[in-house]
């Protein structure tokens, strides 16, 4: 009889289990939470006076030296720097967020190779860099040091995250000497420049209104995120979301972490699930996983937006899919220690320097792979490094300083 | 299920026994697949067409065998955290070496495979002679490879290595009745899974166990301790070298293929009924650990759970599986407790230990709810695990000499 029981007991347990995973799988109780969820999220990253911003500046001709853009800049007002105007080499020291993804470690080499040529011109000294390795605490002390022993004559800062370095950055300001922001922001105008391609809901209007264009209404895309949480993915996202929302596209989206084999899971599940006819990605790295998912399936390659990356290009080009490439302008890390050679030289430069972001199109994909042909999967054909010392050994070694 | 408690002999009779199995722990794993399964194919029937199931089977054969690996490892007493960072090292090796020429690709894999033996090698010799716990020992080695890939590869993967070496995890034999395709990877799984039974009923297998039991006894039955320990460890490099060549032509080659691996694995096994801790487990049930773990995965994407808290919903049905296997796997042990010998002085003996244990019930309503007599009744558990059981353990040691393992601090 008591074994009866035992039996009986251990049943309970198995149904309990099943009807939790009855309860997960259930349609009626994930549907409404998962508006709530999306609703939440674009409140939270949404903002509607930046995305207006950001999407009258795309169509801004940019000022500055043709086919130089990293020296160009969009809708600039100008500050006086003759305040720090001074004779000799400089010291730079550079507290950077991390060389941790192909991006950053891009644009890091682009930025040695610059250094060389202002080092040469004796206007930098040498540059002092600290890599805070993705922690917020790291870049804290590293700009911290700079300021109590670095010697520094000019402060350059990637802001690992906008709100936890800003106290750091205004210290930074306190000293009197120039402050350079790039890449991500910090809540404070004290720094003498903040260098920034457009922005996310630029990306995101771009890649979604040529999404809009190429498919109809009721069309399925699957959104391949990276992470959640970063701004400047999240804005690209929120832009994204909003346009699909408004147009009528059915738009899923998934956090990847940039694993291939995790993407093409998930392609591959929702190929199962029926037709997808768009991809859209937050950045390029692991299109190419998703684009072989596709093929793997058998179906018809799907409308793509990916990044400027060379892997992406290539398989774009190989496959003849319709595609777009956006842009965040990788010829960004050049410009900080050009900006240097202006304040130092007392010349005047934007408050907010907002770099031109603009994406490759099928017509341009060609140029740009020619342009980049012996260059790793890595690289971004935007780094704007051609006329640089090294070009294009040190790119294609993708040797890190 | 209800079968089980009909008197029909025979037929009903067997229901029964397959039903006691699913609910024992060593069977909570095949539940738990068969139940997820069901409520994919529920949501999507398109999943149960035999030509979706395999590509499932082939997404899966990576990560199982990861999984097969590091049974041996864990049923061994130790852990391999450093499996993931394998994976990568040589989805990054096959991707720098390989390039595009196909000639490469035999040197190259051979050379793979030389590379995760010796890695393993490393990881097991400092374990076993140097003392370090294992858990220190390949998170080290984990970080080491990570390093080493970045520094390598400057963040950025080269490119895809040859589509004849991409083909083995990517390809398969093609236009076949019903499936459609036999992916190599499935074929490949196939050969690991038989080849770890194979060699779990040898006499060597057997001793990993034992050693994972208890190592004292072991050494005194004239067990090579070190060289049992360091072959775990080969073995489970070498298995992450194959998911590895699976992976880079399922995957292709990035930095983060292969990232977290080594949890993956872990929890497949715990899932699979293995004992973190070593000296029990079935290598299939951790097998079956990691497919119920992508079914899963699967499961979460067809049921369209927002992305945001995917994770939390992942994590608590994992600690919900795992906590059911451990409190069946319980309840069993106090069972066996009794058969002993001397039926008196075994509560006694159990008590003490199961009190030292870290997955020991800590809530007293877990340990008075499982009374002994209420478990003697599992206790008749089908008859080819008792089997199993009863080599599993040479010696009808209860598990006093494990406390004493415990105690030496995850050796």
């Amino acid at each position: 009889m008591r074994r009866r029981y035992a039996v009986a007991s251990a049943m309970v347990g198995a149904l309990a289990l099943i009807a939790l995973a009855g309860c997960t799988t259930d349609p009626n109780v994930t549907a409404p939470t998962e508006d709530a969820g999306a609703t939440e999220e674009s409140v939270e990253w949404f903002d509607q006076e930046l995305f207006d911003k950001q999407d009258a500046e795309r169509d801004v001709v940019p000022e500055g030296p043709d086919g130089q853009p990293w020296l160009q800049h969009i809708n600039a007002e100008m500050v006086d720097t003759s305040e720090f105007a001074s004779d000799g080499a400089k010291k730079a020291c550079f507290a950077n967020a991390s060389i941790s993804n192909p991006w950053r470690t891009t644009g890091w080499i682009t930025m040695n190779q610059q250094l060389k040529v202002l080092q040469d011109a004796g206007v930098i000294s040498e540059m002092e860099t600290r890599d805070a390795q993705d922690s917020d605490d790291t870049q804290i002390a590293d700009i911290d040091y700079f300021i109590e022993e670095g010697g520094c004559d000019i402060f350059l800062i990637s802001p690992n995250s906008t709100a936890a370095m800003t106290p750091a950055v205004e210290r930074a300001c306190d000293t009197g000497k120039p402050v350079v922001v790039f890449d991500r922001g910090v809540q404070t105008d004290c720094p003498v420049t903040f260098i920034h391609p457009i922005g996310g809901f630029a990306w995101g209007i771009d890649t979604a209104e040529f999404l809009i264009d190429e498919l109809d209404e009721g069309d399925k895309v699957v959104a391949l995120r990276i992470l959640p949480g970063v701004d400047v993915l999240e804005q690209r996202w929120a832009a994204a979301e909003k346009l699909f929302d408004e147009a009528g596209i059915e738009a899923v989206d998934y956090f990847t972490g940039a694993d291939p084999a995790e993407i093409k899971k998930i392609i591959s599940d929702e190929l199962a699930k029926g037709d997808v006819d768009g991809v859209w990605m937050d950045a390029g790295d692991g299109a190419v996983a998703a684009i072989e998912a596709f093929e793997d399936a058998g179906v018809d390659y799907p409308v793509m937006t990916g990044e400027d990356e060379m892997s992406f290009l290539r398989k774009w080009k190989e496959t003849g899919l319709t595609g777009l490439a956006p842009v965040y302008s990788n010829f960004q890390w050049r410009t900080p220690l050009l900006a240097a050679q202006k304040i130092f030289a007392g010349e005047e430069v934007p408050q907010e320097w907002v770099l031109p972001q603009s994406p490759i199109t099928a017509e341009e994909v060609d140029e740009y792979l020619a342009l980049n042909e012996n260059m790793p999967d890595g690289h971004y054909a935007k780094f704007g490094g051609e006329d640089l010392p090294g070009y294009p050994q040190v790119w294609e070694d993708r040797i890190v300083p | 299920m209800t079968a089980v408690t009909t008197d029909r002999p025979g037929f009903g009779q067997r229901l029964a026994d397959l039903g006691r199995a699913l609910v024992s722990p060593r069977g909570a794993v095949f539940l738990l697949l068969i139940v997820l399964l069901v409520a994919i194919a529920l949501i999507n029937p398109s999943f149960a067409e035999p030509s979706q199931f395999i590509r499932f089977i082939q997404r899966v054969a990576p990560v199982a065998i990861v999984a097969i690996g590091q049974y041996f490892v864990i049923v061994g007493g130790e852990f391999d955290l450093s499996m993931g960072s394998v994976v990568t090292t040589q989805v990054v090796i096959a991707g720098n070496l390989i390039g595009q020429d196909d000639a490469k690709s035999l040197p190259v894999l051979l050379l793979m495979l030389a590379f995760g033996a010796f890695i393993g090698l490393v990881n097991g010799l400092i374990v076993s002679f140097l003392k370090v716990p294992s858990f220190i020992v390949t998170l080290g080695m984990m970080l080491a490879l990570l390093g080493a890939t970045l520094y390598w590869t400057g963040g950025a993967a080269t490119g895809n290595p040859a589509d004849g070496f991409r083909e083995i995890g990517r390809g398969g034999i093609r236009d076949l009745p019903v499936i459609d395709i036999l992916p190599w990877s499935v074929l490949v799984l196939a050969i690991v899974l038989a080849a770890a039974i194979w060699f779990s009923k040898r006499p060597f297998g057997r001793t990993i166990i034992a050693l994972g039991d208890n190592p004292t006894t072991a050494r005194f039955s004239g067990t090579r301790n070190w060289w049992v320990k360091t072959s775990t460890f080969m073995i489970s490099s070498l298995s992450a070298t194959i998911a590895g060549v699976l992976l880079v032509g399922y995957a292709g080659v990035h930095p983060s293929v292969g990232r977290g691996y080594e949890f993956t694995a872990i929890t497949a096994v715990v899932l699979g009924g293995v004992v973190l801790g070593g000296g029990r487990g079935w290598v299939v049930a951790a097998a079956a650990g990691a497919f119920a773990l992508e079914a899963l995965f699967t499961l979460l994407n067809f049921a369209g759970v927002p992305s945001t808290y995917r994770d939390a919903v992942q994590g608590a049905i994992i600690i919900l599986a795992v906590a059911y296997s451990a409190t069946t796997f319980r309840a069993r042990r106090r069972g066996r407790g009794i058969d002993a010998p001397s039926p008196s002085s075994d509560p006694v003996a159990d008590a003490p230990a199961e009190a030292s244990r870290p997955d020991s019930p800590t809530s007293p309503d877990a340990a008075t709810q499982i009374s002994p007599p209420a478990a003697t009744q599992t206790s008749p558990a089908p008859a080819e695990e008792r089997d199993a059981e009863a080599s599993a353990r040479p010696a009808p040691i209860p598990s006093t000499p494990r406390a004493d393992n415990e105690t030496k601090g995850g050796s």
